[in-house]
């Protein structure tokens, strides 16, 4: 294809494109050359400071799912619902009745499903409390709501604080003065879900809109009858929706806590795995997959009922 | 658009009032929401007997552990011998090898050293409970039974002892006993004693009483008796040594006895406390600040002002002939023992490098594979299915259960905590990226497939652009997110400063260095939260003028 004849003025602005598209260029380059070698560096340091060296163990990367053969597969069953095993000896391992949890005399609920629930308990409690707390923080963080500037810097700044502080430690910190049990979690768990939601909360209050609040302020509304009628009823959907991405999110965390001391699921878990019994271990990972999927599930139906599309629009 | 007037919306109303009357579960959905959700939470208060947890609660710990975090004890250990006192401090105590504080102020006197009794069952019944002063009422004639019996080492009357007894109210101490004047006219032993002990009288000089100042409380111990000034105020407590605490009067405010002659707690607010035991008195002075937290005691700088450090770093004479005064300086720093720079901050290290690698890996896994899974772009229903219930699986599988499975397969360290944050969120990325790429815009495709592009061109120019900003600012947010959950998983065994975090807590002794590590924590979390945003605003803002 024979070059176009260009004109003085498009040969200028030919060069232009062409240095700035090699400049572009060369930007990416070093973009991706930085995150190279810091990808490389990384992974280095990573498995230096490892304890294992990823060759040497990578044959041993199913390490995990040979230890956990159960003696039959009907064992994780058994475990499962508290069946009497027919390896029973009297040891931990394979005592599964001991774990009940009678309700009436006869009636029993089966000691992981159980302890489930108590993480569940954990999960919608503190996302119940977090709500709460956020829902009455982010209308003061809000600008469009302004009381006043200095409670706003405030408030945002004791969201940040609440949201990056480690839940190991508040965990760490309650479990030192109540001892063992769930509650040193729910108040872990809580305290990032004031930060998380009271965040999301306000910029949802921030892009509401303020036509219904001009209306109410053009009548002689006070604010709290400003944001009650005018604000709260067009932004709850959205919060609804938050509450529920919170709780999916708030399970796992749950869980994760339990396995470093306070309760539920996850200490089981933990137990199982560090004392080597087989078939409870995969019947808890069975449990915890199969309520995380249902919860999974369940919130992204209810999600989508509320805003629709929306509803999957998160991290921003 | 016209609006009805008052008159057209009631005329309306009539002719259709179903529309104007919202259903009964429409209008009480708000109220049925609190009442379901204040009804649970009842259930879970009973479900978790928070009411009862509470009340056990153990809220005087928590405040001391609150104190901890930006404070230090120094703890000088008053050990009770029969008429002199022994004062020690923790090994390695924050005050060095042979701490001297001026808040402890000591009185020594010339004292007679008491032999001990080796073949106490043979001795006379006073002397075998193993205690000079065990029986000791408040009549000296008592204290000079007991002395009689334990045999005559029991000198003449010290001179110097007198601050000794000055303090003290009751007659069991076995120097300068003035008011009795019983030394020399002690009644003849028990015979069964005498050819076992024949010791000849020790004397040194010794501690007899330690004055220890407190914020506004002021502590005086000497053998057998404590005195606490609280202003103006003094309270006086006994002690039979090896037997009983009491307190002369009622029990104080501050005190606590949990069952009579048993040890005595003192609270002394923010300056400390103190236990009086029936051989000791151990005291918490409560000083505000990170002692030590550039220089141990180990440390040739330690103790030094900054005045002198500063001089000594530039231009001093070498203290290790091997090398600088810099290099020493920071390698006590690095190494510095109560806090442990060098460790906490490769753990750091560690734990963003956990969520770095995870994150990047995993949007990098996560790329091609949600083309395949996206319906538009990939147009087999199978392979949309297949990849979107692998990308559900790799995120229902906590991350918990990934970090428990490579801690096995790698060991505790790093590598486990990459894995585990680098197949989760390979699931929920490529869930996120195929969600994106099902909602581009078709037109730019077709555009470029219409001038007879390849397939990948198609991708290349029709798709990538429209979704590169919002795939790397979701791998920017779960970066920042993942900063976070990495510290967590790091106490299940996947390295990072997770398991230091844990393992300091586990103590209750080491709440400085926790509150240092969750400084460091939320320091490299705003960091990243605005390097993420920044980004991130930059991506979206190029995408919405493009």
């Amino acid at each position: 294809m024979p070059k176009p004849q260009l004109s003085p003025e498009s040969q200028m602005m030919a060069r232009h494109w062409d240095e700035m598209t090699s400049r572009k260029r060369l930007y990416s380059a070093g973009g991706l050359l930085v995150l190279l070698l810091a990808m490389g560096g990384s992974i280095w340091f990573a498995n230096d400071s490892n304890s294992g060296k990823f060759f040497d163990r990578l044959p041993h990367l199913f390490d995990f799912f040979i230890d956990m053969q159960p003696r039959d597969w009907l064992e994780p069953w058994r475990a499962l619902f508290d069946l009497v095993s027919p390896y029973d000896d009297g040891s931990l391992k394979y005592d599964y009745p001991a774990g009940r949890v009678y309700l009436t005399s006869t009636l029993y609920a089966p000691e992981y499903f159980y302890k489930m629930l108590e993480t569940l308990n954990i999960a919608i409690l503190s996302t119940l409390v977090g709500f709460g707390f956020a829902f009455v923080f982010c209308f003061a963080a809000a600008k469009n709501l302004a009381i006043s500037p200095w409670l706003r810097f405030c408030v945002r700044r004791l969201m940040e604080v609440l949201r990056a502080f480690p839940e190991i430690v508040i965990a760490g910190f309650f479990l030192a003065v109540f001892s063992l049990g769930p509650i040193p979690a729910i108040i872990a768990v809580s305290i990032h879900t004031v930060g998380a939601l009271g965040k999301m909360f306000f910029e949802v209050v921030e892009n509401a809109d303020m036509r219904p609040d001009e209306g109410l302020r053009a009548v002689g509304g006070s604010w709290i009858e400003r944001v009650w009628f005018g604000i709260v009823p067009q932004i709850m959907p959205n919060f609804m929706s938050y509450f529920l991405l919170r709780l999916e999110i708030n399970v796992r965390a749950s869980t994760i806590l339990g396995a470093v001391g306070a309760g539920g699921i996850g200490e089981q878990l933990r137990l199982s795995i560090s004392r080597g019994h087989e078939a409870k271990t995969i019947a808890i990972i069975f449990l915890l997959f199969c309520t995380i999927v249902a919860v999974d599930q369940f919130s992204a139906w209810l999600r989508k009922r509320l805003v629709g599309a929306q509803a999957f629009q998160f991290g921003h | 658009m016209t609006h009805p007037d008052a008159t057209a919306i009631a005329d309306i109303a009539v002719r259709h009032p179903e529309a104007f009357r919202p259903k009964l579960w429409k209008r009480y959905s708000g109220l049925l929401g609190v009442v379901i959700c204040a009804l649970y939470t009842v259930y879970c208060w009973w479900f978790f007997s928070i009411s009862l947890v509470l009340s056990t609660a153990n809220w005087s710990l928590a405040a001391t552990y609150l104190a901890d975090w930006v404070s230090y004890e120094i703890r000088p250990n008053i050990e009770m011998k029969a008429n002199h006192l022994d004062i020690t401090y923790a090994r390695f105590s924050k005050l060095g090898e042979n701490p001297d504080p001026a808040w402890v102020v000591q009185q020594t006197a010339v004292v007679d050293m008491a032999p001990e009794i080796k073949s106490a069952p043979t001795v006379s019944p006073l002397s075998s409970s193993g205690s000079f002063v065990g029986t000791s009422g408040s009549s000296p004639g008592n204290a000079n039974s007991v002395r009689s019996s334990s045999n005559s080492f029991l000198a003449p009357a010290q001179t110097d002892a007198g601050n000794a007894n000055s303090v003290q109210s009751s007659g069991h101490s076995f120097v300068a006993e003035t008011d009795s004047g019983a030394g020399p006219a002690a009644p003849a032993p028990p015979a069964e004693v005498r050819p076992l002990t024949p010791p000849t009288p020790l004397r040194s000089e010794q501690v007899v009483r330690a004055d220890v100042h407190l914020g506004n409380w002021d502590m005086v111990v000497a053998p057998g008796h404590v005195s606490v000034l609280q202003g103006d105020v003094r309270h006086e407590f006994e002690i039979v040594h090896g037997k009983s605490v009491s307190s002369v009067g009622p029990l104080p405010p501050f005190a606590e006895q949990r069952k009579p002659g048993s040890t005595i707690y003192l609270s002394l607010g923010w300056s400390g406390r103190a236990e009086i035991q029936n051989d000791e008195v151990v005291v918490w002075r409560r000083f505000f600040g990170w002692k030590n937290f550039f220089f141990d005691t180990t440390s040739p700088f330690w103790g030094l002002p900054w005045s002198e450090v500063g001089p000594l770093l530039i231009s001093g004479d070498r203290l290790d002939p091997a090398r600088s005064n810099i290099s020493l300086a920071f390698d006590n720093i690095w190494y510095n023992l109560d806090w442990q720079h060098g460790d906490v901050w490769t753990k750091l290290m560690q734990t963003v490098i956990m969520a770095f690698v995870g994150t990047v890996l995993a949007s990098l896994v996560a790329f091609p594979l949600c083309f395949l899974a996206a319906r538009n772009i990939t147009p087999n229903r199978f392979a949309n299915q297949a990849f979107k219930r692998i990308f559900d699986f790799l995120r229902s599988v906590d991350m918990l259960i990934w970090a428990l499975f490579f801690t096995r397969a790698f060991g505790p360290g790093p590598l486990a905590g990459i894995a585990a944050i680098f197949l989760t969120d390979t699931g929920t990325l490529g869930k996120l990226y195929s969600e994106a790429l099902e909602n581009v815009d078709d037109k730019q495709r077709e555009g470029v497939r219409s001038v007879g592009a390849s397939p990948l061109s198609v991708q290349r120019f029709g798709v990538l652009p429209q979704v590169l900003p919002v795939f790397a600012s979701q791998a920017l947010y779960f970066w920042e997110s993942n900063t976070r959950s990495a510290t967590i998983i790091g106490a299940v065994g996947a390295g990072g400063i997770g398991l230091k975090l844990w393992e300091a807590m586990r103590t209750n002794q080491n709440w400085e260095n926790v509150f240092y590590m969750v400084i460091l924590i939320l320091m490299v979390v705003f960091l990243f939260d605005m390097i993420s945003s920044r980004l991130r605003a930059a991506l979206m803002g190029k995408a919405q003028v493009s």
